[in-house]
């Protein structure tokens, strides 16, 4: 029952997405119906002409000629209406999925991090491309199916009907039969293509995993039992697909035999009355000719309907996605943020991923403008959080960070974001042009800005040997480009819009010491009067800081400059230590 | 596609059988208009009863008998098609293993797995439909018009006109939007791929607040798709009604004829009927063709795909190694890999002796990581020679080198199932005291510290592990096999330093000694190695211990003091 309002909630909310095309829909119903009739019209036509030609000397030369006429403008019509018709579908469906697409990316843009955190980049990349695919072909494409299929078979009915009730009966009772092979079919081989669909992810996951890591295989001369276990895999999947296969392959030629008893019927049925003169000949062809056309929209609408369910089950998950809370808003009079000078005051901080297990505790820190506070402490202490919560990619369970005085929970997020510059673990760079990269926190860049700010990160000359230079494409250099260099721009990126503070997130962490040295050169006068968070593993880095927060287990267990937290031997003496370590 | 066909071999029975019984079925479906014309002609003309009786009669046996060849065919049909996947798979994924680092390096793993999986499905489902349709569909075309002129040959004119014209829209129509329709996917993929990189670099773009501009960039590339899929779209709507148009047209056509003929005597009644539902049976199987076609040239371009793989050429491994005492000599090598403009190694020349320790440390993208994959032969030298107690490495074969190597690489993977399964890697019949007693070189307790110990699940690529965790597994593993040589490629660079120098200790009181060579670019680890190489640009600018290189190689110096600056000072 819950399931079914869900259904029926979904479907009526799919309706509002189509109610901006109602014009097309209506007119594309219309022409459905005018392609219908037109095109059940012509086998009645055939049979009254294949009436006037008897036998020899016994044909009605004028009569012919008028019916043929009339076939040629039933056919017009139908052809005329049947591309229009999808002609107005396409628009519909395309343009549905479109809306759709672009109403699920600026919702993306709105989530907060909390939420895309929780799930696969696939699982949420599947439900804007190939759900709202399926969802758009299923539904809108199937419905037109299901409506013709529906006046179809009304037609034919109401044809057969008029010409004769006794005829009629034998497809009316016959046909069904059709309808319960082809779901008996659907519904023993469902469980076959679970298992099938189920075999098939194991073996992709095996797949991944060994292809993934397939230097490893090699250096472990594992090549073998990895073979051995691909190959079980292998063979579970070929033989669950056989049967998947086999089973629903059986579908087309159960309902086409179902058909041909059909035929048959009409035939004897048929043949008996024109002997009474019940019917004529010419309309037993046409009868003939519907019976052969009759079961096609019961095939069809019973695939519609799997179609159907399948795209209500995609918008399904289209409008989980679409439903998902936003962040909170905004404040509508949002403080200002100007001239920032950088002082930071963090006032009783917690947060925790989940309820069971509080990671930040109580985080009391006041950091003057222009401080440098590095941040240490081991994997999994809180440090990447407490940069989430410094940008509000995350709001905090409980306290207040200010700047300036300024609660930032009261400013846009905007606003917060522009006075922090920010280099993440991970080095990410959009695929386009490295100008483009570059010049992203400022896009009105001039030229001689951008090369100037690839010179301090240290890039330039990188930049320079290759062939396209600025205009290189991120992604045309594949192997390329080390992770070192990724790293060189992305300072570079911050090089150029200057915010009054910094982040620097482990972000030198796969620069060799070299390079970072000449990179912590232009960091240092970068830092100069800003006010910087440092997370960093190599503690040479961090030695100048005016404060070390040393965190264990979210909480920061000792704070101070490197030469007192020496002196008191705690936590960051023994990492310090560790470093001279025979 | 020709070459991916011997692996139907076994299956020439299926192959066979399924069409032919394919055919059997077309056959009997094309004798039923006449069995019509019959009933028309003979049982209603005359007034026969047990005429039409018996007439309908044959219809059904002929249905029954279509059936059961119809299921025959599908079975052996649906047979090759899923024995060939399950062998093109078999056989690509024991390619893939052979291949070297340089070849795999060049495709990228992504392109093996879809491969494997998509491309080989396509594959599948393409043979599949060959068997059931490629030669029935024509066949019935024909068959069809071959029935036509055993009827009437003026009339039969008729159908090989309209087939000519027929085949003209429909093979035109799918060639004109063939194209459309790979720009189409050009396009979603666009989308796709726009959707994936506003994911990953959310923080970025939220930081840089692109939020605007990203959305706008997604609007123009889903405006661009639905304009193509338009575009697409009305051309190949045209397919149904053209065709429709076309037929009836010819009935038309056929109808004239017929009268004229039925007036003359030579046709009659019936068999007008016999023409006419001859004539609805072609498009059906038309249609039919042209969708075939496409699942056809989809299937072939995924052969194709298959088969480059497949073409790569595999590395001859018949060498065998079965003791290694540790000594490594490198003379003179270079390497140069496939497609990149500079050698990533030039003239590397050192000796490591049996127990050594030898450090190599150098700035990103200097060579450190091509180095060590030397050492047991997954790459192979451009020039020079690579000496394992002074023979050619490439002689001894690299898989049966690795046997006596342990490599701990730089993305530390593990595999889905128990500690126990993945130190098995290492050693397949390794004991469960051996095991600890790797776990406890490696400095892991914190599996032997679990209850669980050995059985410890671990998943898919040790997500569960933390960077230092995986770091430790992935050491143990390569312990466990007691090597003679040992390659740590920076592996230690999650461990914190009281852990690595640990390790280190752990390592040199293993007896004998294996020959270790690690990769680092912390000075710390591997300045009392006895033997350090400083790499920069692929060209070894340092050799010697470090107190030596403190003094002759200003590279090395600036290395250390940037890591131990007090030191430095006091010294110098």
């Amino acid at each position: 029952m819950a399931d079914n309002q869900k259904k029926i909630a979904v479907i009526s909310r799919i309706l509002r997405y189509i109610r901006k095309y109602i014009a097309l829909v209506c007119l594309s119903l219309f022409l459905a119906v005018v392609s219908v009739v037109s095109s059940l019209a012509i086998p009645v036509l055939v049979g009254s002409t294949i009436d006037f030609m008897i036998e020899a000397d016994r044909v009605d030369f004028g009569k012919v000629s008028m019916y043929l006429c009339t076939v040629l403008l039933c056919t017009g019509v139908c052809a005329l209406s049947q591309w229009l018709m999808s002609q107005m579908n396409n628009r519909i469906t395309f343009r549905v999925s479109r809306d759709i697409r672009n109403e699920a990316f600026r919702h993306i843009q709105k989530l907060p991090l909390s939420y895309l955190d929780q799930f696969s980049q696939g699982d949420i990349v599947s439900r804007v491309i190939v759900d709202v695919d399926t969802f758009a072909d299923g539904l809108l494409m199937g419905f037109t199916q299901f409506f013709t299929g529906v006046l179809t078979i009304l037609g034919t009915l109401l044809f057969m009907l008029i010409t004769s009730w006794q005829i009629a009966l034998v497809v009316v009772l016959v046909t069904p039969l059709s309808l319960l092979v082809a779901s008996f079919i659907a519904k023993s081989t469902y469980n076959m293509f679970r298992t099938q669909t189920e075999a098939r992810g194991a073996q992709t996951a095996l797949i991944d995993e060994t292809v993934g890591g397939i230097k490893v295989v090699q250096a472990f001369g594992h090549e073998k039992t990895s073979l051995e276990v691909f190959d079980k895999s292998n063979e579970l999947l070929e033989k669950s697909s056989l049967k998947a296969i086999f089973f629903s392959s059986l579908t087309n030629p159960s309902t086409r035999f179902v058909n041909s008893l059909v035929y048959a019927g009409v035939g004897l049925v048929g043949a008996l009355m024109a002997i009474g003169g019940g019917i004529t000949v010419g309309n037993l062809t046409s009868f003939l000719n519907y019976a052969n056309q009759y079961t096609k929209p019961f095939n069809e609408i019973s695939g519609v309907v799997t179609e159907l369910q399948n795209a209500i089950a995609c918008a399904g998950r289209v409008f989980e996605l679409l439903d998902a809370p936003e962040m909170t808003p905004d404040p509508e009079m949002p403080a200002a943020a100007e001239d920032v000078a950088g002082r930071v005051d963090i006032r009783s901080l917690s947060f925790s991923y989940t309820k069971e297990k509080p990671l930040l505790q109580n985080i009391d820190l006041t950091v003057s403008a222009g401080q440098k506070i590095a941040i240490v402490g081991p994997t999994g202490c809180g440090k990447t959080t407490f940069i989430n919560l410094l940008m509000r990619f995350y709001d905090p369970d409980q306290g207040r960070i200010y700047i300036d005085g300024v609660d930032t929970q009261t400013m846009r997020r905007e606003t917060l974001r522009s006075c922090i510059g920010m280099v993440l673990q991970d080095t990410w760079l959009k695929n386009a042009t490295i100008r483009e990269n570059i010049a992203m926190g400022r896009p009105e860049a001039t030229e001689e800005e951008i090369i100037e700010a690839a010179k301090q990160a240290r890039v330039h000359s990188f930049i320079s040997r290759l062939p396209k230079g600025y205009d290189t494409v991120i992604g045309e250099l594949g192997g390329d480009i080390s992770q070192g260099q990724k790293q060189l721009l992305c300072i570079a990126r911050l090089m150029l819009c200057l915010p009054p503070m910094l982040i620097l997130d482990e972000a030198t962490s796969s620069i060799d010491t070299r390079t970072e040295m000449q990179v912590q050169k232009a960091f240092d006068t970068l830092m100069q009067g800003r006010t910087s968070f440092v997370v960093a593993h190599r503690l040479s880095t961090i030695q100048e800081a005016d404060c070390i927060l040393v965190m264990e287990n979210g909480n920061i267990v000792e704070q101070g400059k490197h030469a007192e937290l020496l002196e008191k031997k705690g936590l960051y003496a023994k990492l310090y230590e560790s470093q001279f370590a025979h | 596609m020709k070459k991916l066909l011997k692996y139907m071999k076994g299956y020439g029975k299926e192959c066979a059988l399924g069409p032919l019984f394919k055919l059997l079925e077309a056959s009997f479906e094309l004798l039923i208009p006449l069995v019509v014309a019959g009933i028309v002609d003979t049982g209603i003309a005359a007034g026969d009863k047990g005429h039409i009786m018996k007439m309908s009669l044959i219809m059904v046996l002929l249905g029954v008998i279509g059936l059961i060849s119809a299921v025959i065919a599908q079975y052996f049909a649906a047979k090759a098609a899923v024995g060939f996947a399950a062998r093109v798979r078999h056989a690509v994924m024991a390619h893939i293993l052979k291949l070297n680092y340089t070849q795999l390096d060049k495709a990228g793993t992504a392109t093996f797995i879809t491969r494997m999986t998509s491309d080989v499905n396509q594959v599948q489902n393409g043979v599949n439909l060959a068997l059931r349709l490629l030669l029935r569909s024509p066949f019935v075309v024909f068959g069809a018009m071959v029935m036509a002129f055993t009827i009437d040959a003026e009339a039969a004119l008729v159908f090989a006109g309209i087939i000519c014209l027929l085949c003209v829209v429909v093979f035109g129509i799918m060639l004109i939007t063939m194209p459309a329709y790979k720009s189409v996917q050009q396009k979603l993929d666009g989308v796709t791929g726009a959707t994936r990189e506003n994911l990953t670099g959310i923080r970025v773009l939220r930081a840089f607040r692109m939020e605007k501009q990203e959305t706008a960039q997604f609007e123009e590339k889903t405006e661009a798709l639905a304009k193509g899929q338009q575009q697409a779209g009305a051309i190949s709507n045209l397919m149904n009604p053209l065709t429709f148009v076309l037929i009836n047209l010819a009935i038309i056509l056929l109808m004239q004829v017929g009268a004229i003929k039925v007036y003359t005597g030579v046709l009659t009644q019936g068999m007008v009927i016999a023409l006419y539902n001859y004539m609805s049976q072609i498009l059906v199987e038309l249609i039919k063709m042209a969708n075939l076609i496409i699942s056809m040239t989809k299937a072939a371009a995924c052969a194709g795909r298959i088969q480059s793989v497949l073409e790569i050429p595999a590395a001859e491994d018949n060498g065998n190694a079965a003791e290694l005492g540790g000594k490594v000599e490198f003379r003179n090598v270079s390497i140069t890999y496939a497609d990149a403009a500079a050698p990533a190694l030039t003239g590397v020349r050192f000796t490591a002796l049996p127990g050594q320790t030898v450090g190599i440390i150098g700035g990103t993208g200097s060579g450190k990581t091509t180095l060590v994959n030397l050492i047991p032969g997954l790459y192979a030298a451009s020039e020079g020679t690579v000496l394992l107690d002074d023979r050619d490495v490439n002689t001894l074969g690299a898989k049966a080198v690795c046997q006596r190597i342990g490599i701990v690489p730089q993305n530390n993977l593990l595999f889905a199932g128990t500690v126990r399964d993945n130190l098995r890697w290492g050693k397949e019949d390794a004991t469960d005291e051996e095991m600890l007693e790797a776990l406890r070189l490696a400095q892991a307790h914190f599996v032997t510290d679990k209850k669980e110990g050995l059985d410890t699940m671990v998943e898919q690529g040790g997500r569960n592990f933390s960077g230092g965790q995986k770091q430790r597994l992935a050491i143990a593993r390569a312990l466990v096999r007691r090597p003679a040589i040992l390659i740590l490629d920076d592996s230690a660079s999650a461990l914190d330093y009281a852990t690595d120098a640990n390790l280190r200790g752990a390592i040199r009181s293993l007896d004998p000694m294996p020959t270790t060579f690690i990769v680092s670019q912390r000075a710390a680890s591997i300045r009392h190695a006895d033997m350090i190489l400083v790499l920069e640009d692929g060209a070894v600018i340092g050799q010697g211990t470090s107190e030596e290189l403190l003094k002759t190689c200003p590279v090395y110096r600036e290395i250390y003091r940037t890591q131990f600056p007090q030191e430095v000072t006091d010294n110098g």
